[in-house]
């Protein structure tokens, strides 16, 4: 059995006196694919916001491989080897595509620098032909790639990945889940996965959760819920082709 | 023509010495989006301590230039490091706890601040104004022309030169550091996301400190040009030049480092012509009606930049 690398114990957020998080128990073990689905306002974003510390969670712990990382600063978890690519891409607007890349660097050693560009040129060319164009400026899916990108370049042992289909177009979609595939498959990167695009996500990926209003109701391989009913009658409608 | 030229010369100086304390204004406003009002009054102490390093090594002017101006090298790192420290702990104690509450809170902060620096340096060194005696004296003719009226000449001071210099060396360091390099894009995230630049791994809260630190060290070297040129501080000479120097800053685009330059150089120029040709009496409406007068056409400032992009 893989060992676990990053484990979720209990976890309660608040915003305010809203409760979005209502005690999330969740696994992500070395080498996996995770994904979590859930309709709007379930609380993925937040979960995955949680994790890296901002906000806090108010109650329960979080471990990531050997350390609790539950009241460690943002920056440190970021340190640890855990990389986001957020809901909303939060791309720099005034900085070029470049800099948004070397920022995603800057918690890696320099001497990787050009070799990771370079693999991040070759897996969106695109980033390429834009790299001194100002962020901003970049259209929906180029930013979609870019942040993408960006969370590479930090060399994450957990990779973080929140809904990177939005707005993207189905054949840049396929290619970004082919995209995480082989970076699990060859490098071993381990990726937890927030989606709309449920099925998509369930066949990528080798366990799954089902979120429900700040609460898991479901989980199991991805085959399995994929078959279960009531998550095609949920988030399959019409979705599955 | 002598007399313009002349007048060009010492509004370029004064214009360098509100630029470089219009960079800390414009940087922490960048950063953090607040107006530190004690920035004014970090440059009065950065003054002060050029002050009280200059009387401890004892400088005359009866000493070698060589030897002064690397004395003053010294005086200027000291300066530097103190401004610095008392920024660095301003931030820190009365901005930082402060961060996540109502946007006034910081604010009002920084006014009890601005107070807190100006009554410890008039209790520390009292209220007269401290005068000294011109510790560089020397200059050069640019211009000597003899007609029956008489010579006109136009001099610019070795201080003025001194101003100037270190002015745009300043600027060329600082904006190499800002574009170029790990610090200086760090500083930028922090500007334009903060939650974000703290998911790459970037420590916001030593960011924040640092460009305190930063604005702080050439709010110093303002100080000690500003001595060095007038001759005369007092513990009140940070409001002054603060609120000049914050109006450059909304002049030249709040948080644009070039505009806060530029801001620097329109109101000094405005302010040294306008008391010699008009009356010395309105020389500051003149500032502030021309501040008005961007602000109507060009509300973003003259370097401000228009946003056009996606979010
Ligand atoms: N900053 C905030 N302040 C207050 N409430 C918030 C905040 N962010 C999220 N919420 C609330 O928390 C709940 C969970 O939001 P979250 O963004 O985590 O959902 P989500 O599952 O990611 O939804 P989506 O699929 O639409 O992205 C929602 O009810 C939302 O309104
Ligand atoms: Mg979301």
């Amino acid at each position: 059995m893989a060992s676990p690398l990053l484990t979720i114990r209990g976890v309660e957020t608040f915003y305010g006196k809203i409760q979005a998080l209502k005690g999330i128990d969740l696994d992500v073990n070395e080498g996996e694919i995770v994904t979590l689905i859930g309709s709007n306002g379930a609380g993925k974003s937040t979960l995955m916001m949680t994790i890296c510390g901002t906000p806090r969670c108010r109650t329960g712990s979080i471990r990531f491989g050997e350390a609790d990382i539950t009241q460690t600063p943002t920056h440190e978890i970021i340190r640890l080897g855990i990389a986001q690519s957020p809901e909303g891409r939060r791309i720099f607007p005034r900085m070029s595509v470049l800099e948004n890349l070397q920022m995603g660097a800057a918690v890696t050693d320099p001497k990787y620098f050009d070799e990771d560009l370079a693999r991040a040129f070759k897996t969106f060319p695109i980033l390429e032909k834009r790299q001194s164009q100002r962020g901003g400026t970049l259209s929906g899916g180029e930013q979609q790639m870019l942040a993408i990108a960006r969370a590479l370049m930090a060399r994450p042992r957990l990779l973080l990945l929140d809904e990177p289909s939005l707005g993207l177009a189905p054949l840049i979609v396929k290619q970004i889940f082919e995209v995480i595939r082989e970076l699990n498959a060859k490098q071993g990167l381990t990726v937890f996965l927030v989606e709309q695009n449920a099925f998509h996500a369930l066949k990528l990926a080798h366990r799954a959760y089902v979120m429900v209003n700040g609460r898991i109701t479901m989980s199991g391989t991805g085959s399995q819920l994929l078959a279960s009913p009531e998550i095609r009658a949920a988030y399959l409608e019409g979705g599955a082709h | 023509m002598e007399y313009f030229l002349e007048q060009l010369i010492n509004g370029i100086t004064l214009g360098s010495i509100y630029g470089l304390i219009a960079i800390g204004y414009t940087m922490v406003y960048g950063i953090i989006g607040m107006i530190n009002f004690a920035h004014g009054d970090i440059f009065m102490i950065g003054a002060m301590i050029s002050l009280i390093a200059i009387l401890a090594l004892g400088l005359t002017a009866s000493a070698s230039f060589a030897l002064l101006l690397l004395a003053l090298i010294l005086v200027l790192a000291i300066a530097m490091i103190l401004a610095s420290a008392f920024n660095w702990t301003v931030e820190r104690v009365a901005y930082r706890p402060l961060r996540g509450s109502f946007r006034l809170a910081p604010l009002i902060s920084a006014i009890g601040m601005s107070i807190v620096l100006q009554e410890f340096a008039r209790i520390a060194q009292g209220g007269r104004p401290k005068p000294m005696q011109p510790l560089l004296s020397g200059g050069f003719e640019l211009m000597h022309r003899t007609t029956e009226a008489g010579d006109f000449i136009v001099r610019i001071s070795t201080i003025q030169i001194i101003v100037i210099v270190t002015t745009l060396a300043l600027m060329a360091l600082f904006t190499a550091l800002i574009t170029r390099t790990s610090l200086g894009r760090a500083q930028r995230s922090c500007e334009q996301d903060m939650k974000m630049a703290s998911l790459l791994g970037i420590d916001v809260n030593k960011t924040i400190s640092i460009t305190f630190v930063m604005g702080a060290s050439l709010a110093a070297v303002a100080g000690l040009m500003f001595f060095l040129r007038y001759g005369v501080i007092d513990f009140y000479i940070g409001f002054v030049a603060g609120v000049k120097a914050f109006t450059a800053a909304v002049l030249g685009g709040i948080g644009s480092i070039p505009g806060a330059m530029l801001g620097g150089l329109v109101i000094g120029l405005i302010e040294v012509f306008w008391s010699a040709y008009f009356s010395v009496e309105y020389k500051d409406v003149a500032a502030f009606a021309m501040l008005a007068v961007v602000l109507i056409f060009l509300p973003q400032g003259l370097l401000g930049k228009p946003e056009v992009e996606k979010v």
